[in-house]
């Protein structure tokens, strides 16, 4: 029993940093079998924070993002491969080029993809871009070399936040859409939305907020867009940073619980099948899983963020050449980060999962500050802007469920630490999707289907 | 009984050579109160914590009863080690504008060549000796001879600001018990004197700059805001004092520490890619600030199910913090190849140390030399006679008779 679990056959899907940080993991812990990596881009895995940050400045290349190797994990890579199906039955992956790969147990790591502009005629206009994979940034970053005369940013989350920065940063002349109330709203509330909108318009960002855009123009090329309060404007590139969508579809047949929101599992990784009956040879990692966790009322996350999809993997290596009393669960209080407009954002806990937010360190008006959140009376989550250090000390607080608001008596609280509502929107209100989602208790299909007979 | 008189043993100088068996006996009661009312911790998460925590503060006007440490006295402001943000913040970053990202990020490093440079002068200085003190004859000249290119302060004047430089030293020690006031006094004035002496040097740069952090503290830079005269003469102060202080203890305790485990010392000969590791773990094993004992929260603090009350001295015991075995396995060996190696040797939180990247690399080129050099030296006492200071504690000789 003991030797099987660090022999056998695993099969990961998705070669990108949870794909590959599970497969360094499993060597690392041991397991001794065959390693399957299959992934449909044909690049070798890379980062991707660097996309719409470094790259879209310029200063490094699009494929020089790769991500650095732990070790040599001695798999064979099956790259530019698409997986088209999961036979759970038959426990068999199955790819685009018609192989099979057969599997003891699996890692499902398939990631998200951009959200494209609903319209595809409009879609495929010379200059309409979104920014996921390498090659999107590679094409998007020579486009703004060629010094286009206005940028139009459609989203302001994280993604389209950072893009407006690249595009400011090199002198070009940018308009964000956003159909919220400001930007990063939707992940990190209305305080913090209200200074991002106050530090873009300082850094001549022409945002609009509160419309969205109707329709993108031009014949073959884009010229222009159109908004929803009847304006216009001009533009020859146009971002379409609408968030993401989950990479389930090829899990469609497969009778596991997978959907829009994700493949939802366990604490301990391990996928659950559409009646919710946890699985024991299927696992999930990344931005695909969708999970509970315990310091938020155990409701499912799905999150969107490097550090989980890093965590995530290594726990779910572990569990996959563990037996069961030596399984992890992922327990990591989330933590995510950005760069834009000269600022550090750092988040620790879950921010929307909130109803009141307090500065408690610095203040706004010198944009270097902590905020923390909390909901019904404890603390949740906490964001730094230009002041990471002490982070580390709201993450305890959230673990702890320390009492909201936290006692006063920083050393820089400046502003008086009176709680205001977090201002988190419903989703709905926003063009792209926040950075963590709640999903609920249940799984996405809450039907009984009868399976098919093979 | 014990917990009162740990600090007061922990400080005596009886125990220099060996204080981590205090240690560990500070260690089993977590946070320790002294009988003067301060408290110590000396388990590696409550430390960390507590330097994390932002309702610890580090400037001691925030202390409850008046501060004895005569700081203030010669009518300066604390430097930005001895201030919180936000305060702490600019000052840090207006000094960091010169040294370090994200406006000269490759400034250390490309000190690489000088350094090793002024290494092999005083490596050649060594040859024929019979007995080489480590510290006179190396440890000490190198940083001071960094410190004084990098800030721009001519090295002639060293003997002047070494006198300055140990009276504030003596200073900042905690010797309960005894009555601090002439070194105290001794202190302010050695600080006043040497704050004008830098403020002069800044002065003459403003008109004549040189490529030099003072003269880039003179000239002042870019937007964000710039020193005044006062913040200068603090600010340089703290870096030439830090700027060697402590590196010298740190390739002391190194060569020390690599004598004492002659299988590592070789090892390290031959393999000098190690050396960046090893310097780490000299961090955690040796560290030359052994003690930060200047902290004060700002409200009652609760750990490990104590209560540290507001404005009291709260001092952090780093060099235990390394030795804990709940963070580290087995704490008390040396290991140069250790992994996940997060020590406490230059702090952390918002003041871990400002010259760090400095003394890795100092340290770094200066034992890998020192120790192809040397052959196999042999140890004239073991243990050497230490420094007088329990805080950057340190030998005060280290005499080696090359092999
Ligand atoms: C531009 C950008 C900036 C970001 N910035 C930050 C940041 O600053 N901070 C932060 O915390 N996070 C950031 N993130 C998020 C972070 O990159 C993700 O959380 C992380 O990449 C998730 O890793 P993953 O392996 O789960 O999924 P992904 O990186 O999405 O990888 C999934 C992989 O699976 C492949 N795949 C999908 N379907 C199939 C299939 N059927 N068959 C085979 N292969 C398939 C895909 O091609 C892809 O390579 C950013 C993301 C982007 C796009």
């Amino acid at each position: 029993m003991r030797g099987e679990v660090r022999d056998g056959r695993i099969v990961i899907v998705g070669a990108s940093l949870a794909g590959l940080r599970a497969a360094e993991t499993l060597r690392e812990k041991g397991f001794t079998g065959s390693l399957t990596l299959v992934g449909e881009e044909p690049q070798p895995p890379y980062d991707r924070p660097p996309l719409s940050k470094q790259v879209l400045l310029g200063r490094v290349p699009a494929d020089r993002t790769g991500l650095p190797r732990r070790r040599d994990v001695e798999a064979q890579w099956r790259l530019g491969v698409r997986a088209t199906g999961l036979d759970p039955i038959g426990k068999r992956v199955l790819l685009a080029d018609g192989e099979e790969v057969p599997f003891d147990r699996l890692l499902i790591a398939t990631g998200t993809r951009a959200r494209p502009w609903p319209n595809p005629a409009e879609a495929a206009l010379d200059g309409v871009f979104t920014l996921r994979t390498s090659d999107e940034a590679r094409r998007l970053a020579e486009r703004l070399d060629a010094g286009p005369r206005r940028v139009l940013v459609i989203g302001a989350g994280f993604t389209g936040s950072e893009i407006a920065s690249a595009c400011r940063e090199r002198g070009l002349a940018v308009t964000v859409a956003e159909r919220g109330p400001a930007p990063l709203v939707g992940a990190l509330g209305g305080t913090l939305g209200a200074l991002a909108a106050k530090l873009q318009r300082a850094h001549g960002v022409d945002l609009r907020c509160g419309v969205t855009v109707t329709a993108l123009e031009g014949d073959g090329r884009l010229t222009g867009a159109q908004f929803s309060d009847g304006t216009h404007i001009d533009a020859d590139v146009a971002v379409v940073a609408l968030g993401a969508i989950r990479n389930t579809e090829w899990l469609a047949e497969s009778g596991l619980a997978a959907g829009p929101r994700g493949v939802t599992c366990d604490a301990g990784c391990r996928a659950f099948d559409m009646y919710g009956i946890v699985t024991d040879d299927v696992f999930a990692a990344g931005d695909i899983a969708r999970f509970p966790h315990p310091l938020f009322e155990y409701q499912l996350l799905s999150l969107e963020h490097w550090g989980n999809a890093v965590a995530q993997a290594e726990v779910a290596a572990h569990n996959m050449v563990n037996p069961g009393p030596r399984r992890l669960p992922h327990l990591t209080v989330p933590a995510f980060w950005s760069s834009q407009f000269g600022l550090n954002i750092k988040s620790v806990g879950v921010p929307t999962f909130s109803d009141q937010v307090v500065i408690a360190q610095g203040s706004l008006k010198d944009a270097r500050l902590v905020a923390v959140y909390g909901y019904r009376g404890r603390v949740t989550a906490a964001v730094s802007v230009n002041q990471a250090r002490s982070l580390a000390y709201y993450q305890r607080l959230i673990e702890t469920a320390a009492p909201f608001p936290p006692a006063p008596g920083a050393a820089d609280q400046i502003e008086s630490p009176v709680p205001v509502p977090s201002d988190v929107p419903d989703p709905k209100l926003l063009s792209h999707g926040p950075t963590v989602a709640l999903t609920g208790h249940m799984p996405d299909r809450r039907l009984t289907v009868v399976q098919p007979a093979r | 009984m014990a917990a009162d008189t740990l600090f007061q043993r922990i400080t005596d100088y009886a125990h220099r050579a060996d204080p981590y068996p205090l240690y560990a006996e500070l260690r089993e009661s977590r946070v320790a109160r002294q009988e003067d009312g301060s408290y110590l911790v000396g388990t590696y998460h409550e430390i960390a914590a507590l330097l994390h925590d932002p309702r610890v503060s580090s400037d001691r006007r925030n202390r409850t009863a008046p501060d004895e440490t005569g700081i203030g006295e010669e009518g300066l402001p604390p430097a930005f080690i001895g201030l919180d943000d936000p305060e702490h913040h600019r000052l840090r970053s207006l000094a960091m504008w010169s040294f370090g990202p994200p406006h000269t990020p490759g400034r250390i490093d490309a000190m690489h060549g000088e350094i090793t440079r002024i290494v092999k002068d005083l490596i050649g200085g060594l040859a024929g000796k019979e007995r080489i003190d480590i510290v006179d004859d190396f440890a000490y000249p190198l940083p001071v001879t960094v410190i004084c290119r990098l800030l721009g302060v001519p090295i002639e004047d060293e003997p002047q600001f070494r006198q300055w430089s140990d009276a504030i030293v003596a200073g900042i020690d905690p010797s309960p018990g005894e009555d601090p006031a002439e070194r105290q006094r001794a202190a302010a004035e050695a600080r006043k004197t040497m704050a004008l002496y830098l403020g002069e040097l800044a002065g003459k740069r403003r008109d004549h700059p040189s490529g030099d952090m003072l003269s880039a503290f003179a000239t002042g830079h870019g937007t964000d805001g710039q020193f005044t005269q006062l913040e200068i003469m603090t600010t340089s102060v703290l870096l030439l004092i830090a700027g060697h202080e402590t590196t010298v203890n740190l390739i002391t305790n190194g060569i020390l520490t690599l004598l004492r485990h002659p299988d590592q010392l070789a090892r390290l000969r031959s393999d000098p890619t190690l050396m960046p590791l090893a310097v780490e773990e000299l961090l955690r094993y040796e560290p030359p600030v052994q003690m930060l004992p200047q902290r004060t929260p700002l409200a009652d603090i609760e750990i490990s199910g104590l209560t540290i009350p507001k404005g009291v001295p709260l001092i952090l015991m780093l060099a235990s913090g390394n030795r804990d075995p709940e963070r580290f396995r087995d704490p008390d060996r040396f290991d140069p190849a250790r992994e996940d190696n997060q020590h406490l040797g230059f702090g952390s939180g918002i003041h871990s140390c400002f010259g760090a990247p400095l003394a890795r690399l100092e340290a770094q080129i200066a034992l890998n030399e020192l120790i192809q050099h040397l052959g196999s030296p042999r140890l004239v006492e073991d243990p050497p006679p230490y420094r007088r200071s329990p805080v950057l504690r340190g030998p005060r000789h280290l005499l080696v008779e090359p092999g």
